[in-house]
């Protein structure tokens, strides 16, 4: 599989951990990622929040450098993938209104999570695990902006997502049910308002300690950078809970490994995980 | 206008007809509530969700222009994701926010806006958000120096911040996109 690929400024800026993990399993899994070339920044929040025009020419000018190609776009970060979709769909709706005399790619844009819960693909990853992660027992956090509005997500389940849930059961973690999977962290406001984030993040994590998570799973980057570092401004009531990509436990579970490298990059340490890990250097050449 | 009066008689027709011209259809609005009891931020807005759907289908711009509640929206989408009547409210936060920008209204919470100025400041000039830069621009314009200093050290401390910016190569496309010769402007 040949896949058109938009990391965006997160993935390589505070979160590009996250796109060595996406690059790490697309590469275990066979799936060519072509990245777009010279690509800009989709205006993540700030510009639709404050000019609609701008909001929507920068994602729209990554759309017509992915066209060259034509292939389907792979987007792991949930800000880019709802930016990327609304411009697509306003330019599929009116494309001379924004200066482009014909726009009809065929392609599709897919956030990642989309991409590794399908069947054929979780089957893969199940049989490639080298290292299960048995008793990890994570609360997988989805946020808001890969699913709402669904109108422009084209999100199925959104209120009811599952496929962080069918991630981490192929690997062998356990997704505890608990209520605030789909609510938001105030990511676009943390540093305008840190107590407000602080707030939501406190009523998010307390969530999933009630639930009996040890951990946090999500894919959105800004959710990962915003739950791990107002949980450590809330106070340490003993039990952070540190916010894993689902494609970091996929790495793991594949490699067989969790590397000191990528540990160190947690706001909050990664105990949970790394102990597996501890007694696990034997397996480590089962990697595929 | 006197702002303390709401009254539809009142309504600013040029705010209604913007947004007819982009279907948020405030309107169909009939107080339901859900868009305020699912709001997120709804604790520290001082219009509540469903006063702001009302006061924009009365036409009432200069209240909700002068609202901390625009800023303090964090674009989340709950709202109209669940809204009976399709009624695009984030939308709606979004016309509010650029109006009050373009027409200089003293934000209530002016830490929110040059936020994201100092965002897309950055963007404006390497075509990718370079967080360093964006946190100075940010920090320097705000006055809120202490804030998150602990935060920002570790982040540095951690890679996550890198010291140059991140640049693409076409540049001058960005920047027009910037110039403000947009066809939105127009309208
Ligand atoms: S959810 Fe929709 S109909 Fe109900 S109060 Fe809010 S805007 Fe009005
Ligand atoms: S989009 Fe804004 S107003 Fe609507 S629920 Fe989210 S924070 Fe509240």
């Amino acid at each position: 599989m040949r896949l058109s690929y938009y990391p965006g400024c997160s993935l390589h800026g505070t979160a590009l951990d996250y796109d060595h993990s996406v690059k790490e399993i697309c590469r275990r899994l066979d799936i060519d990622l072509v990245e777009i070339p010279d690509w800009n920044c989709c205006g993540a929040s700030s510009a639709h929040m404050t000019d609609h025009e701008i909001g929507m020419r920068l994602p729209m000018r990554n759309l017509l450098l992915a066209q060259e190609s034509g292939l389907d776009i792979l987007v792991p970060c949930a800000a880019c993938f709802q930016r990327l979709c609304a411009a697509d769909k306003e330019l599929r709706k009116n494309p001379e209104f924004w200066d482009i005399k014909d726009y009809s790619p065929s392609f599709k844009i897919i956030h990642i999570s989309t991409l590794l819960s399908r069947p054929d693909i979780l089957d893969r990853i199940t049989a490639m695990t080298s290292r299960p992660l048995s008793n990890l027992t994570v609360a997988c956090y989805y946020g808001c902006l890969s699913l709402r509005h669904p109108k422009i997500t084209g999100a199925i389940n959104h209120e009811m997502p599952e496929s962080l849930e069918n991630i981490v059961k192929a690997v062998g973690a356990k997704p505890v049910s608990w209520s605030h999977r789909t609510e938001c962290c105030s990511g676009s406001l943390t540093m305008a308002r840190p107590d407000i984030a602080r707030k939501l993040v406190g009523d998010i994590t307390d969530a999933a300690k009630r639930a009996g998570a040890t951990a946090m799973v999500t894919d959105c980057p800004m959710c990962q950078a915003n739950v791990e570092s107002r949980q450590l401004d809330n106070g340490d009531d003993g039990r952070l809970l540190p916010v894993f990509f689902a494609t970091e436990l996929i790495a793991a579970a594949l490699s067989g490994d969790y590397p000191q490298k990528q540990q160190k990059v947690h706001l909050i340490t990664p105990d949970v995980l790394t102990n597996l890990f501890v007694s696990s250097n034997a397996t480590r050449e089962g990697s595929a | 206008m006197n702002t303390n009066v709401i009254s539809p008689e009142m309504g600013n027709k040029k705010f209604l007809n913007k947004l007819e011209s982009m279907k948020i259809d405030v309107h169909a609005c009939y107080q339901c509530g859900r868009c305020s009891s699912g709001c997120p931020v709804s604790d520290f807005f001082d219009l509540k969700v469903m006063e702001v759907v009302r006061l924009a289908s009365y036409g009432m711009e200069d209240i909700l222009l002068n609202s901390k509640t625009i800023w303090l929206c964090a674009a989340c989408e709950t709202c109209a994701t669940r809204c009976p009547n399709d009624i695009e409210i984030a939308g709606l936060m979004d016309v509010l926010r650029s109006l009050a920008l373009r027409k200089g209204v003293t934000p209530a919470q002016p830490r929110v806006p040059v936020f994201h100025q100092s965002f897309l400041d950055s963007i404006k000039h390497w075509g990718r958000a370079y967080e360093i830069g964006m946190i100075a621009g940010y920090k320097l314009r705000s006055g809120d120096f202490l804030g998150d200093m602990k935060l920002g050290m570790s982040m540095f401390m951690k890679g996550k911040l890198s010291i140059l910016p991140h640049s693409i190569k076409e540049k001058s496309e960005i920047k027009q996109i910037f110039s403000g010769k947009g066809k939105e402007y127009e309208r």
